[in-house]
């Protein structure tokens, strides 16, 4: 007999799951990856229902991501996906407090009780299925794998789990590093949980009765376990449902009872297969017309090589280079006139050292006694490692190194544009050096190892991947941001009917416009010149070079060893370093056999900052050491470093904090966020004169940061602001009376500008935190509106905010000139300052570098000790708040009204006045002001033929990238002086 | 400032405006329209862009910075296809922007249209339509006179959305609610050229008769109210069709007037007196011209309301009230407090569902939306808020998917 059943379809971003329902009891449930055939998936799972249930009647509901898409062309019915898990619970727990959910790019939070509360992962956020398998990939490992190792780890690591991109740049160093990779994998799982809890709970608590839901939770025990352990819950209130994979489908079957049409599992299936698919997507043409055009394209490509010579013929010198790169490790051998004799391009693997060291013993075996290695050379961010461990002899910068290489293949090149496993590095050349440099910024990174994940997770090997590319009919426009907008691109390509040809053809030009107008920022073609050069693994991919090609409407020219660039430009940099008696410490045949090393953690003890360090100890006894911010980790003492203004302006506020009154009326709580790091002089004074004592919150560090960081409603402000939170905790620590923290529309007015506003994060802060820190109240928290350039206002408005404490308007009036001389003093005393280190630098014939961004750069846990990278590189740092009185304010092409911003224009123009000065911008991830600023300045140092380097800083502790600005910008100055 | 020799500035002289087509960027098309009729009284040829194609968003990827805002993206990107389509003779063409002036980006837009002109274009002039004084030299020339007529382009053009909204989801008959918004569309530009628009209450008498006279269902859709950054509100660019979304899925849109964003602007001044005893030249004549447009909106919420038949407007002085309960009229910049002052009218009055939107990383909004978002929670613990992040790559999927999650609380 005929019966009527309820069907629930869960269709994911990487799964489809189905739950057949007879009444109450679940008949079916079944889960599987649909490698983005999203409709072929679902019509084989509904097959296979047709075959079991040939003539029974289905009341069907579809939900997911992608099932929306379906369920419209299709005309079944459509839930949205939290519903439906809402349902789901309220049938089986009911007495669940709160349910978290994590698919394969979603991230859920439903609270249930206490107002129910339903929340989603914002459109920038990782922490999801598709991020620990990105992850995953990443460590060379299945996430089962990766599942098993972190359950055997000993230590956590911080790491941004914001989104897929950031982590990366948190992970690599790690790996470069040597820390041990099941405390990797742990950190990876703890930075899932700690998105979880800050980015979706924001401030609402999890707990009471929880249930886990979603294919990672139901398939990854670590992950579980660091649920559990952070979230502090007992066996009773950590809930797991043997459902949890399908719980969605399960859901939307128990709604389908409400269907009022059911049709049978064939009808159905027509439904669906039928389904046009919407002509929303967008496509270009394909990438080459016909096979001639590929045939030609592949000829034209193939000039450029280099010439073979074999290495087991061959007897001579020759020159090594490395490239120990972000992933992969790229090693090639030379002879003095160019010709190739051994080259090797892999995956590090996440160990490069051990990587290197094997192939070192398979040259040295191929080379027998007939190849003497003059000298070597090792690039790349595994440089320092190498270098020390394998005794290399030089180690340059990436920049350097590849600019070699391209010179080597064309040297009227004009532009180079690498594109690598993890960043995109292009960099325009002028008069034979390196004029300016783009990197990509921590937030569109995902370059090569982005296609290659996106190959993986359709199932495809990238090879594969690329090659059905080449002659897809229509590629889809995919859009040029991050990886993890691209998976939503791609998801709805998917949904629209794209095919993975099409994908992985729109793959290719995503990419390349991501570089081309978000790296390069190019305008127009011409910009970049005639003789272009592109190199790096990922344009060893004909779809990224032809897309390349097409985007340029140009040729330009692949060399054949694209991917080995970097380590040709090293094994070049290291022939021309080397002179007759130059003898190459890089180990000898005997001592590689007998290299090894063993990495351990220790946590550093010089300072506050407590460094992760990572102890390499190699067998002859030699230490190398990482994850130390200072010389200090390293076990180097301290030798005649300069001052900078850095340190000297975060001293001088500091200070303050020893001046207090004899018989305080009260303690008031300045955090030393924000604004207060241009305005504590002005007052620490009002409220020491007043006859306050006033506490300054902590020195800032990641901690901080965690004290306040449940209570940050928004995700992607940035983080000085974010830390604001931890510092009004800190004040409420050390027991302050009341918090003053004004708003400021205005700051002050220092002439020259179109207006002198504050930013509005900065101005307007402390109303969001009085908004959304439980722990502030009318008495506790003052946050009056003032603008300091109006004294009378100011007395006014000072005195009715401390009227509780008896202070009038004549006492504020009375005390202000002093504070306004206060902060006048202040900044001459940096200004002062400024000029000491400029006259010493000038003696000890130093460079000079100005540092411009905003006063709270200062915080040495939002500039991560930058300056100090600065010194170490030999030069010497001012900052740009120190030197903006020099000059007046340039003709600007912006409106000029916020007061920082104003500064910096100045600071650049007093750089373009000074042979011997260079200027470094530093800006904060978030801040869309600086959208504004960063051009400004560029074009104000550019017109006068300096250089423009930006430092892009955020919570992540990792310098490397900013190394790479910095070291290449000092190889540019001295190419320039070398001329 | 003049500015550097960088970048060009030409100007618009008044002996060009007659050869030269003016392109507006779409934000409002209801309301411009209206708009462009006026400003074509003066000699004015104006054109409203209205193309959405990816090729707008490509284009300004190119031409702005990415991190700068998706409204400057847009409007840059909107003009530089035009400029680029051949459908232009660009040596005729000027572009039109609107500043306001505040402490945040929006301000720096026209210099950065500037800039993306700088290379293909540096003949095309660009024209700051402004009431802060700003780019003096290339402004539109504002006369109290004008400024009327533009004050009433918006009070009609927030009639006519409010209307629109409020009959569209119930119509019986499909097209007639567009029918008779375009025909007071016409009606109303050709009173606006002619002078014949200041018996409002007349006019908007007979312009509530009609659409009441609009065949629609009785049924309750469930109403949605939409705040946000303001050219992400209205412009169906910037949000995928938010409206017509919304409609399409059964709901009853309600989308706050461009008045109460000119009043805003207006009450900037009031603000900045009782905070700072700030007192210019300009403060009198803003608290004149508040004061009119609060009367202004005062009559149409009235008449509305005596009509009996649609949902009027929220009271500004109201909005002032809400404010202040969750956060200070001191937090004037981009939307500031008014889109906190929204969300808790919206929830008071018993539009508990709410779309913020907003451009993706959008600075005032950290505050006024997501800032405040947890407090009129509290207060309200039914409403159901959600925050749409608007940018180049952010999918309509994801977007609608969200909007559907709030729906289907919203229909519990």
């Amino acid at each position: 007999m005929e019966k009527t059943y309820c069907l629930g379809i869960d269709v994911g971003s990487t799964t489809v799951k189905t739950v057949i329902l007879d009444g109450d009891e679940i008949k079916s449930c079944k889960y599987e990856r649909h490698f983005s055939k999203v409709k072929e998936t679902v019509a084989n799972q509904l097959k296979e229902i047709g075959e079991k249930y040939p003539d029974d009647k289905f009341k069907i509901m579809i939900t997911g991501s992608a099932g929306l898409g379906i369920a419209n062309m299709s005309g079944i019915d459509f839930t949205q996906e939290v519903y439906a898990a809402f349902v789901a619970v309220n049938k089986t727990y009911p007495d669940a407090d709160v349910v978290v959910e994590l698919g394969g790019e979603d991230a859920k939070i439903i609270f249930l009780t206490g107002g129910v509360e339903q929340r989603m992962n914002g459109s920038c956020a990782g922490g999801t299925g598709a991020f620990i398998d990105q992850m995953a990939t990443l460590l060379g490992v299945t996430p089962d794998e990766l599942n098993n190792m972190a359950l055997k780890s000993t230590k956590l690591y911080p790491i941004a789990s914001r989104c897929g991109v950031f982590a990366k740049s948190d992970i690599q160093p790690l790996l470069n590093q040597g820390a041990k990779k099941e405390d990797i994998a742990a950190s990876i799982f703890q930075a899932v949980v700690d998105q979880t809890v800050s980015g979706l709970a924001q401030g609402r608590k999890i707990g009471g009765k929880v249930l886990f839901l979603g294919g990672p939770l139901s398939f990854l025990s670590a992950l579980r376990k660091a649920f559990v352990d952070t979230l502090k819950l007992d066996d009773d209130h950590a809930v797991f449902p043997e459902l949890a994979p399908c719980f969605m489908a399960y859901g939307s079957a128990l709604q389908a009872a409400d269907v009022s049409e059911p049709m049978t599992v064939k009808d159905a299936l027509e439904k669906i297969m039928n389904a046009k698919a919407s002509d929303n997507i967008v496509v270009s043409d394909p990438l080459f017309e016909s096979q001639e055009d590929y045939i030609e394209f592949v000829e034209r490509h193939k000039a450029s090589d280099l010439k073979y010579e074999d290495i087991s013929t061959y007897t001579g010198e020759a020159y090594l280079g490395i490239d120990a790169g972000s992933t992969t490790t790229k090693l090639v051998l030379i002879t003095p006139d160019g010709k190739l004799l051994y080259n090797h391009y892999c995956s590090n693997k996440g160990q490069p050292l051990d990587v290197i060291t094997e192939k070192i013993k398979e040259i040295y075996s191929l080379s027998g006694d007939r190849i003497r290695i003059k000298a070597s050379a090792v690039t790349g961010y595994g440089e320092d490692l190498i270098k020390a461990g394998l005794g290399i002899d030089f180690g340059i910068v990436e920049t350097v190194a590849h600019f070699k290489a391209a010179s080597y293949f064309c040297p009227e090149v004009d532009f180079i544009i690498d594109i690598g496993g993890q960043d995109i590095k292009c960099f325009k050349i002028k008069n034979n050096a390196i004029d300016s440099i783009m990197l990509n910024e921590a937030c569109s990174s995902g370059c090569g190892s982005f296609i290659q994940t996106f190959a993986k997770a359709l199932g495809y090997e990238i090879a594969d991947f690329a090659r059905i590319g080449l002659f897809a009919k229509a590629p889809v426009e995919l859009g040029s941001r991050c990886t993890v907008f691209m998976n939503s691109s791609v998801k709805q390509a998917q949904k629209d009917g794209a095919s993975v040809e099409d994908i992985s053809a729109g793959l290719s030009s995503s990419i390349i416009k991501n570089a081309i107008y978000k790296v390069i920022r190019a305008k127009s073609v011409d910009e970049l010149g005639k003789n272009i050069v592109v190199q790096g693994g990922t344009f060893l991919n004909d779809a990224v070079l032809r897309a390349f090609e097409k985007e340029l409407k140009r040729d330009v020219i692949r060399p054949a060893i694209a991917g080995l660039m970097g380590a040709f430009g090293c094994a070049l940099y290291a022939k021309e370093k080397a002179d007759d008696e130059f003898v190459s410490s890089i180990l000898s045949k005997e001592q590689i056999e007998s290299f090894s090393y063993k990495p351990s953690s220790a946590v550093c003890g010089g300072c506050g900052a407590h460094c992760n360090l990572t102890v390499i100890k190699f067998n002859d006894g030699r230490r190398f050491i990482s994850g130390n911010r200072c010389e200090r980790g390293a076990g180097i003492k301290k030798t005649d470093v300069m001052e900078n203004t850095i340190e000297y302006k975060y001293g001088l506020l500091r200070e303050y904090e020893s001046i207090k009154p004899d018989k305080p009326i009260a303690k008031v709580g300045l955090p030393m966020t924000l604004s207060y790091y241009d305005l504590l002089p002005f007052f620490h004074t009002v409220f020491t004169s007043l006859g306050f004592e006033v506490v300054l919150s902590e020195e800032s560090s990641r901690d901080t940061y965690y004290k306040g960081q449940q209570t940050i409603p928004s995700d992607t402000v940035c983080y000085p602001a974010k830390l604001a939170h931890g510092h009004i905790m800190s004040l409420l620590e050390k027991g302050a009376d009341f918090i003053f923290y004004p708003c400021m529309s205005y700051n002050v007015d220092e002439g020259g500008s179109d207006n002198h506003y504050n930013c509005p994060v900065v101005a307007y802060y402390p109303e969001l935190l009085k908004a959304n820190m439980p722990q502030l109240n009318d008495d506790n928290f003052i946050y009056p509106y003032l603008d300091i350039n109006r004294k009378n206002h100011t007395a006014k408005a000072l005195s009715r905010a401390l009227k509780k404490y008896g202070i009038t308007k004549d006492q504020v009036y009375g005390v202000l000139n002093k504070a306004y001389s206060e902060q006048v003093r202040y900044r001459k005393k940096i200004e002062a300052k400024a000029q000491e280190i400029i006259l010493e630098a000038r003696k000890q014939g130093k460079k000079i570098i100005v540092l411009v961004g905003r006063p709270y750069h200062t915080d040495p846990e939002i500039n991560h000790g930058i300056h100090k990278l600065i010194a170490s590189l030999g030069l010497a740092v001012v900052t740009g708040d120190s030197v903006a009185n020099l000059s007046k304010v340039p003709e600007l092409d912006v409106l000029n009204q916020w007061t920082y911003h104003s500064r910096m224009y100045r600071a650049a123009e007093y750089v373009t006045t000074q042979p011997d000065m260079q200027l470094v911008q530093l800006v904060s991830f978030g801040c869309g002001i600086d959208a504004v600023t960063t051009d400004e300045i560029r074009a104000i140092l550019e017109e006068k033929g300096k250089l423009y380097t930006q430092l892009k800083i955020d919570e992540i502790n990792n310098l490397g990238a900013a190394k790479i600005r910095l070291r290449s910008l000092v190889a540019s100055i001295e190419e320039k002086e070398g001329k | 400032m003049a500015g550097s020799k960088r970048v060009p500035k030409p100007f618009l002289t008044d002996t060009m405006k007659k050869e030269y087509t003016i392109l507006v960027p779409d934000m409002l098309p209801i309301h411009f329209k209206l708009i462009i009729a006026i400003l074509e009284e003066y000699g004015y040829r104006l054109e409203l862009l209205q193309t959405s194609t990816r090729a707008v968003i490509d284009e300004g990827l190119k031409n702005v910075h990415n991190d700068t805002c998706y409204p400057a993206l847009l409007v840059i990107g909107q003009f530089m296809e035009a400029l680029k389509s051949g459908k232009y003779d660009v040596n005729k063409t000027a572009l039109m922007i609107t500043q306001t002036g505040g402490g945040c980006r929006a301000s720096n837009y026209i210099h950065l249209l500037r800039k993306a002109l700088a290379a293909d274009f540096p003949q095309v002039p660009v024209i700051s339509l402004n009431f802060s004084g700003l780019e003096k030299q290339s402004s539109f020339k504002i006369t109290p006179a004008i400024a009327l007529k533009l004050i009433y382009a918006v009070m009609y053009g927030d009639l006519l959305m409010l209307l629109y909204n409020q009959c569209r989801p119930y119509e019986i008959n499909t097209g007639d609610t567009d029918r008779v918004l375009e025909f007071w569309q016409d009606k109303l530009s050709y009173a606006l050229k002619h002078n014949k628009y200041f018996n409002t209450k007349k006019l908007y008498r007979m312009i509530l008769d009609s659409f009441k006279a609009i065949p629609r269902t009785k049924d309750k859709k469930p109403r949605v109210g939409i705040v946000g950054e303001i050219y992400v509100k209205y412009s169906p660019l910037a949000n995928n069709g938010l409206n017509e979304f919304l409609i399409s899925e059964g709901c009853e849109p309600y989308v706050p007037g461009l008045l109460d964003f000119v009043l805003y602007c207006a009450s900037d001044s009031l603000n900045d007196k009782r905070l700072y005893d700030s007192v210019t030249a300009r403060t009198l004549m803003f608290d004149i011209g508040y004061e009119v447009l609060y009367k202004f909106q005062k009559q149409q919420i009235k008449v509305i309301e005596e009509h009996g038949e649609f949902f009027p407007p929220h009271d500004f002085e109201e909005l002032r009230v809400y404010a202040d309960k969750y956060i200070n009229q001191g937090v004037k910049m981009g939307e500031g407090w008014l889109i906190t002052a929204e969300m808790a009218a919206l929830a008071e009055t018993g539009t508990k569902n709410i779309i913020c939107t907003q451009p993706f990383g959008c600075l005032p909004n950290h505050i006024v939306a997501k800032g405040m978002s947890r407090v009129i929670k509290q207060a309200y613990p039914d409403a159901n808020i959600v925050a749409i992040d608007y940018d180049p790559g952010a999918t309509k999927v994801n977007q609608e998917n969200r909007i559907k999650l709030m729906l289907a609380n919203a229909r519990e």
